[in-house]
């Protein structure tokens, strides 16, 4: 479990995020959306510390993560995994190498039992065929599922996604929010999704935060969601015509 | 006026040794540590080996044919053809002028490199997973140019008054006797290990410096292509000073 309290941060003169508190459980996957630049990935980044809160205190469990020293710091990082919003996939490295870089730096394990676990990984995110390529060749999906494997490499606790699936075919981004949901309940992951993706609210959503310029302006289920009378979020969730309509026949 | 400027560069200062801090604690893993360095080594090190080498040639060979040209007195023997060519190489060429051209090779490439790991997340990624992103990735940078640059030097010494040799042989300027008289002649042993040595700093100024401009771009591809700009001339004018004031200790 992830908790955060009255969270705070600028960038020099803007405020980007205004006094978030906010649970999120294991085993669930937590979605947090929000228009372009409405302040997720900062978010996101704060809460696994690549940005410093300016006030407030985001928990790991019994564990106030952004108090801990560096060296604590550090450690805690072994449970955590990221994905980012670009895959971040070292160019250095094949996709096995990429997925078995955690395994080198933090475990005892031998060649083989560490081209197991990446097997493992791989598989789990239907790559298959891809382990002595380079990131830059391959697609931006398939660099994504990589990012997964690499993140979910060490077993970790709390996971973290940054729009796992955008710029992806519908039916890919499907398969990558499928996947992300059932490793969660799977390994009773503590799972925090950035998306602005509809489509993965409702079908992956278990709790979702609204977030809107940098407040937030709305939590709950996705079933509420298209219940819900509250306007920016009403904006934000039926900004197709598309959705309009389906909301309008529903209504009837 | 001068104060921004001023408190700016201090401040620079100042985050180049925190930086230092990070990247000078124990490597997570000294396994992958010795395969980095010996990784870093080949892409730093044994490849600059060719451009040394042929820079140092012509620059030996011009030495040689230039002193001669300078020495028309009868009063002056021409065995001091050999003897500048060989003080020239060691006191100043094959150190700092071979450290500065390699901060333009392997100071960009360092640059570049860090600083396209930065934009790209990369080295967030490496955070996260809770390495010492600093350590694993400039440590071995560091330590494979410092040990081996100072060869370069010594490579870059021996092949200049090769290339003395060559043009002396080849136009017949001196006879070659004289030549090699005069890089005997009054030979300090100590030179070679101070220009080494000089050698040795300078490596460690390109591959930090160079490294802490990369470490800390960010913004897009032309910001990388901008700060690797800057490292290199910040990595000469470094060296210069660095030049200036061992030049001053040690000699
Ligand atoms: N390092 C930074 N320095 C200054 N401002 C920043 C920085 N990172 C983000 N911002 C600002 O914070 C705001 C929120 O950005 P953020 O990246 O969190 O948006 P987002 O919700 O993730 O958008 P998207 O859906 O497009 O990814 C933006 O206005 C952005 O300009
Ligand atoms: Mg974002």
């Amino acid at each position: 479990m992830i908790r955060i309290n009255h969270i705070n941060k600028s960038f020099a003169n803007t405020v980007v995020l205004h006094d978030i508190s906010a649970e999120f459980e294991p085993g669930k996957t937590n979605l947090t959306i929000g228009a372009s630049g409405s302040g997720k990935t900062v978010l996101l980044k704060t809460l696994v510390g690549l940005h410093e809160a300016d006030s407030g205190e985001i928990w790991y469990d019994d564990t106030l993560f952004n108090r801990l020293p560096f060296d604590q710091k550090k450690n805690m990082r072994k449970r955590i995994g990221m994905l980012f919003q670009g895959a971040a996939l070292f160019d250095f490295a094949t996709v096995e190498e990429n997925v078995m870089f955690p395994l080198t730096m933090f475990t005892d394990q031998s060649y083989a039992e560490k081209r197991e676990r990446v097997d493992f990984c791989l598989k789990r995110v239907n790559l298959i065929n891809a382990e002595k390529r380079y990131p830059a060749e391959l697609s931006g999906g398939m660099q994504k599922r990589v990012g997964i494997a690499r993140a979910i490499a060490l077993n970790p606790s709390y996971l973290f996604c940054d729009e796992p699936n955008s710029g992806l075919d519908p039916n890919t981004a499907i398969l990558i929010d499928n996947l992300i949901h059932e490793i969660t309940q799977e390994y009773h992951i503590t799972t925090i999704v950035n998306t602005h993706d509809m489509n993965s609210v409702m079908e992956i959503g278990d709790k979702v935060m609204f977030i809107h310029q940098g407040h937030k302006w709305w939590e709950g289920s996705s079933n509420d969601i298209l219940r819900s009378d509250n306007q920016e979020l009403n904006d934000f969730v039926f900004a197709s015509s598309m959705t309009k309509q389906f909301r309008a026949l529903s209504n009837k | 006026m001068c104060f921004p400027m001023f408190k700016s560069l201090l401040e620079l200062c100042g985050q180049y040794f925190i930086l230092m801090r990070k990247v000078f604690s124990r490597p997570d893993r000294m396994p992958v540590f010795w395969k980095q360095l010996l990784v870093e080594t080949e892409k730093l090190g044994m490849s600059s080996i060719a451009i040394v080498a042929i820079i140092s040639i012509f620059i030996g060979a011009v030495i040689a044919l230039q002193s001669s040209f300078n020495l028309e007195s009868p009063f002056i023997p021409k065995m001091y053809v050999g003897y500048m060519t060989r003080e020239t190489m060691v006191l100043e060429f094959s150190s700092t002028m071979v450290a500065l051209i390699l901060a333009g090779k392997i100071g960009s490439n360092i640059a570049s490199e860090i600083g396209s790991m930065r934009i790209t997340e990369q080295i967030d990624a490496m955070e996260i997973m809770g390495v010492n992103s600093a350590n694993y990735l400039i440590l071995p940078k560091i330590i494979a140019s410092t040990v081996f640059n100072p060869f370069l030097m010594l490579l870059s010494f021996i092949v200049g008054l090769f290339g003395g040799w060559l043009i002396v042989s080849l136009t017949g300027i001196i006879t070659l006797s004289q030549y090699f008289d005069g890089l005997q002649l009054d030979f300090k042993p100590h030179y070679i290990t101070y220009s080494m040595a000089k050698m040795a700093a300078f490596s460690f100024v390109i591959t930090s410096v160079a490294s802490f401009f990369g470490y800390h771009a960010y913004g897009g591809s032309l910001d990388v292509g901008r700060s690797s700009t800057r490292a290199i001339v910040a990595c000469c004018v470094i060296i210069l000073i660095v030049n200036l004031i061992l030049t001053q200790l040690l000699l």
